[in-house]
């Protein structure tokens, strides 16, 4: 069993006449950090809910470690919503005793040097943070997790560049071998460096997987460049 | 401080690079221990699968060796560290008489420009 996640087949269709993604497949080894990249509307965000159970697939199966979407893989996968669901009026040790209560996996120890090192206090609420600072917040609840796979969708989408490096350095020093981290964005030039391989989604199709250094090898370009030629309006 | 990488080439290549002009010039000493390929990626801030890359083409070529015990470390080898330089000053070298051909300079041309202009830095000029 060396594949951590498996999409056999998958296709979604919202309205049971559009489909969303069409006979999706894909295998993500353990180990790698994967970026999940399209357009606006190429279904990234569908193919990640579904990967959280959040929405079941039309046809087709959905495998992680082995399980099929549900009560088991959601023990083994921390997920970053592309929006948030905690309360506003919610302090920060607050939402740390959920989290613990919540996940097994959650490290305690993690979230704390996190947390000190953006220097966010435990007795913050939620509502009282700038965008920037909840958002970070939120990546450090799932980076503290103890996961096999972290899905993030779309981490640095609201935040300035100082923070993404952050969130980037965040996730690397936190991301272990063991574990893949698939990160859904459109700005790839600054995640670029980060990847392993990357995933091109295009109207709910797969139409690339490959290394980051492949593509640069075969098309003497960034993946960032490459993305604008392959997705060019 | 993140590494700064040219988006037109593989990054290990270009981590393999930085890697050997730190210790052609010194800055990882011969027999040194290097940081480990986490550390290294996270000051680069690049996937550290691709550091590991680099680190394996780097001790492909003999100038890193791993050491079950210690790590990683640079070689004692004098001489291998000499090639590298040459090889790395050659390819210096040819990118500067590509980019002097490219404004219409001859080799020649270009060697007398070289000279004139270290006559007028040693006149201090």
């Amino acid at each position: 069993m060396n594949e951590l996640v498996e999409i056999t087949n998958v296709s979604k269709s919202y309205d049971g006449r559009n489909n969303v993604l069409t006979d999706v497949s894909l295998k993500l080894p353990k180990g790698k950090i994967v970026g999940l990249l399209g357009p606006n509307g190429s279904g990234k965000t569908t193919l990640i809910k579904m990967m959280n159970g959040l929405l079941q697939p039309s046809g087709g199966s959905i495998h992680i470690a082995g399980c099929p979407v549900g009560v088991e893989s959601k023990a083994r996968v921390a997920y970053l919503p592309d929006r948030t669901y905690l309360s506003g009026n919610r302090t920060v040790s607050e939402i740390i005793e959920f989290f613990c209560d919540f996940y097994q996996d959650f490290s305690r120890e993690k979230a704390a040097a996190m947390l000190s090192s953006l220097d966010i206090p435990y007795s913050q609420r939620l509502k009282s943070m700038s965008k920037g600072t909840k958002e970070k917040m939120q990546l450090v609840l799932v980076m503290s997790r103890n996961a096999d796979l972290y899905i993030l969708d779309e981490p640095i989408a609201g935040v300035d560049p100082a923070a993404r490096d952050y969130i980037l350095r965040t996730i690397l020093s936190n991301y272990n071998p063991e574990s893949t981290v698939l990160i859904s964005t459109h700005l790839i030039g600054d995640i670029e460096k980060v990847l392993d391989e990357v995933v091109f989604l295009r109207r709910g199709q797969i139409v690339l997987y490959t290394s980051v250094d492949n593509v640069r090898e075969q098309h003497g370009k960034s993946v960032d460049d490459y993305f604008r030629e392959v997705f060019a309006c | 401080m993140a590494w700064n990488l040219d988006c037109d080439r593989p990054i290990y290549l270009q981590l393999v690079e930085r890697i050997q002009k730190q210790i052609v010039s010194g800055q990882y000493r011969p027999g040194s221990r290097l940081p480990s390929v986490r550390e290294l990626a996270a000051i680069a801030s690049v996937n550290p699968n691709t550091m590991q890359k680099a680190f394996t083409e780097l001790e492909r070529g003999g100038l890193i060796i791993t050491q079950r015990t210690n790590g990683r470390i640079v070689t004692e080898d004098q001489n291998m560290i000499d090639n590298v330089r040459r090889e790395m000053a050659c390819k210096h070298t040819d990118e500067f008489f590509r980019r002097m051909e490219e404004i219409g300079y001859t080799r020649q041309e270009s060697i007398e420009r070289i000279l004139k202009f270290s006559e007028r830095e040693e006149r201090g000029e």
